[in-house]
């Protein structure tokens, strides 16, 4: 069985409007996936179904072996626990430092201090802000909040790291630097990357696998390195 | 282990987001102080007034009068008789010596008046107690009906107005207390509901790293306890010494001597300990209620 598997995914929200149409899709474990598509195509209702923020109106979403669309609201975080996600946007906490900020996410498992501190370090190395474990998110640029979320998504070891746009607030060279990092994640950890992106410039550089997502509708699966953006994506 | 840990965490940032967040939890609480005071006042208010009410109503008594003829032995039958109804409480016997003499004692005409007569012109009495004013009728009828009764009688018509007119302040107080205390956690519900709004993106983030809904819920209880307790420090602490102060100044009656002021050891501690359970209820139901707005998964 694949790591990730859509099969036939329809989403219809309660205001009428679907968000996927009849979408099937697999995905192997370390994989790294672009899903573009333009505002609205219904990206991030892919991303969000994989870590159960969404149901699927019909078909099954399988992560891992286990069918989110059948899991009870109460085992949710179960999932969520084998998933890191990072956002456009970051989510910070902004009164915490950096260091809180990623402890937090071991900490609301249960942790004791002993185990969270040399994985804190660990995923803060990673992403390369060991000198800034003490500052606070407004004291820091977006490039660096963007490590530092993602250094909350990877400190729990996840098999699969989803990113939202991550690189969406980010000027180039910042957008390259993060990619780096995220590239890194998915060679060294052996961590299966879903990347939602408007950015064609780091799917041309990157020549992954790529999701193109047409009005709900999956319109293309180009394998590693057989995108080419054209008009209008 | 581990539940220990993440309840021993959540006590301390519920305890550190009191005051990390401290404008907003001095709103939450200033919110709770206001409302938990007037609860607090009307509280005191309900308990007097249940306090006259009933104290009224054990001053109601029947006052039965035995025959000119009703011998010793006569009285201490229908004592007993009185006394085994099931809705008597107590029975007391005056003899018609025990009332010449009393009446002579507070005015001396009386005397002059007795000894007009060759025998006492009075009549032996029993003063009944009821358990339940409610039954003050019935009893003067069973009373009525047994042998050597001269009259048995209780003010019918002023008892009657007396007792529903209490019944009817005390029936208020309590819906109005009813209401208020619904008002008081309506108020505190929704300021720490705006309290928990400014912290929706945290409880998301929480419930992505993979929280359990009971590890996210529980800081925010225990948040919201803690702002109902501190708000109701300065009501209990009003309530106390407020109340004694009053009760000293007034002599621990209002205006007449007969509607006295409840005893304050322990009625004040009473009420003290309701608005603290009720602050700290309403404070982690109010959280609780907010915070599950933010848990839809």
């Amino acid at each position: 069985m694949k790591f990730i598997e859509l099969k036939n995914v329809t989403k219809t929200y309660s205001t009428g409007v679907t968000a996927l149409a009849d979408l099937s899709v697999e995905i192997e474990k370390g994989e790294f996936v672009f899903v573009i598509g333009h505002t609205a195509c219904g990206k991030s209702t892919f991303i969000k179904m994989l870590y159960r923020e969404e149901k699927p109106t019909k078909g099954s979403v399988v992560v891992g072996g286990v069918n989110v669309a059948k899991l009870r609201n109460g085992k949710v975080y179960k999932l969520r626990r084998k998933i890191g996600v990072v956002f456009q946007d970051f989510k910070l906490l902004p009164k915490l430092t950096v260091y809180e900020n990623v402890a937090f996410a071991l900490e609301c498992l249960g942790l004791s201090s002993k185990e969270i501190r040399p994985k804190v370090m660990k995923a803060i190395e990673i992403v390369g802000l060991k000198e800034k474990v003490r500052s606070f998110p407004s004291q820091l640029s977006g490039g660096e909040q963007q490590r530092v979320c993602i250094a909350r998504a990877i400190v729990n070891e996840p098999k699969l790291l989803i990113c939202d746009e991550p690189t969406g607030n980010l000027d180039p060279d910042t957008s390259k630097d993060i990619m780096k990092v995220i590239d890194n994640i998915n060679k060294d950890l052996k961590t299966t990357v879903i990347m939602a992106t408007h950015d064609k410039e780091i799917v041309n550089r990157m020549k992954k696998r790529v999701l193109l997502i047409e009005h709900g509708v999956l319109t293309g699966d180009y394998l590693k390195g057989s995108y080419k953006s054209h008009e209008g994506i | 282990m581990k539940v220990f840990r993440i309840i021993g965490r959540s006590f301390r940032d519920a305890f550190k987001s009191v005051f990390r967040n401290f404008s907003l939890s001095m709103a939450s609480i200033l919110c709770a102080t206001i409302t938990l005071l007037v609860v607090a006042v009307s509280l005191v208010i309900a308990g007097n007034v249940e306090d006259v009410t009933k104290n009224l109503e054990k001053e109601l008594t029947i006052v039965v009068y035995l025959e000119k003829n009703a011998t010793t032995e006569d009285a201490e039958f229908l004592q007993s008789s009185i006394e085994s109804m099931s809705d008597v409480e107590s029975v007391t016997y005056k003899s018609k010596e025990e009332w010449k003499n009393e009446m002579s004692e507070y005015d001396s005409s009386y005397s002059s008046l007795f000894e007009n007569y060759s025998e006492n012109p009075l009549l032996d009495s029993f003063v009944v107690y009821v358990k339940n004013v409610d039954s003050l009728d019935k009893v003067t009828n069973n009373i009525k009906a047994l042998d050597k009764i001269e009259s048995a009688s209780y003010g019918k018509d002023a008892v009657t107005t007396i007792v529903s007119v209490f019944d009817l302040v005390e029936k208020v107080t309590i819906v109005v207390v009813i209401a208020l205390i619904f008002v008081t956690a309506c108020l505190i519900t929704n300021t720490i509901k705006l309290t928990i709004y400014s912290r929706r993106n945290e409880i998301e983030i929480m419930r992505l790293v993979g929280s359990s809904n009971t590890a996210i819920k529980m800081p925010f209880v225990i948040e919201g306890f803690v702002i109902g307790l501190l708000g109701s420090i300065i009501p209990v602490i009003v309530t106390i010494y407020g109340y004694i102060i009053a009760y000293n100044r007034l002599n621990g009656h209002v205006i007449v001597d007969l509607i006295t002021l409840a005893s304050p050891y322990y009625f004040v501690f009473y009420i003290a300990l309701i608005i603290m359970a009720l602050g700290s209820l309403i404070g982690m139901v109010g959280s609780l209620m907010a915070v599950r707005k933010y848990l839809k998964i």
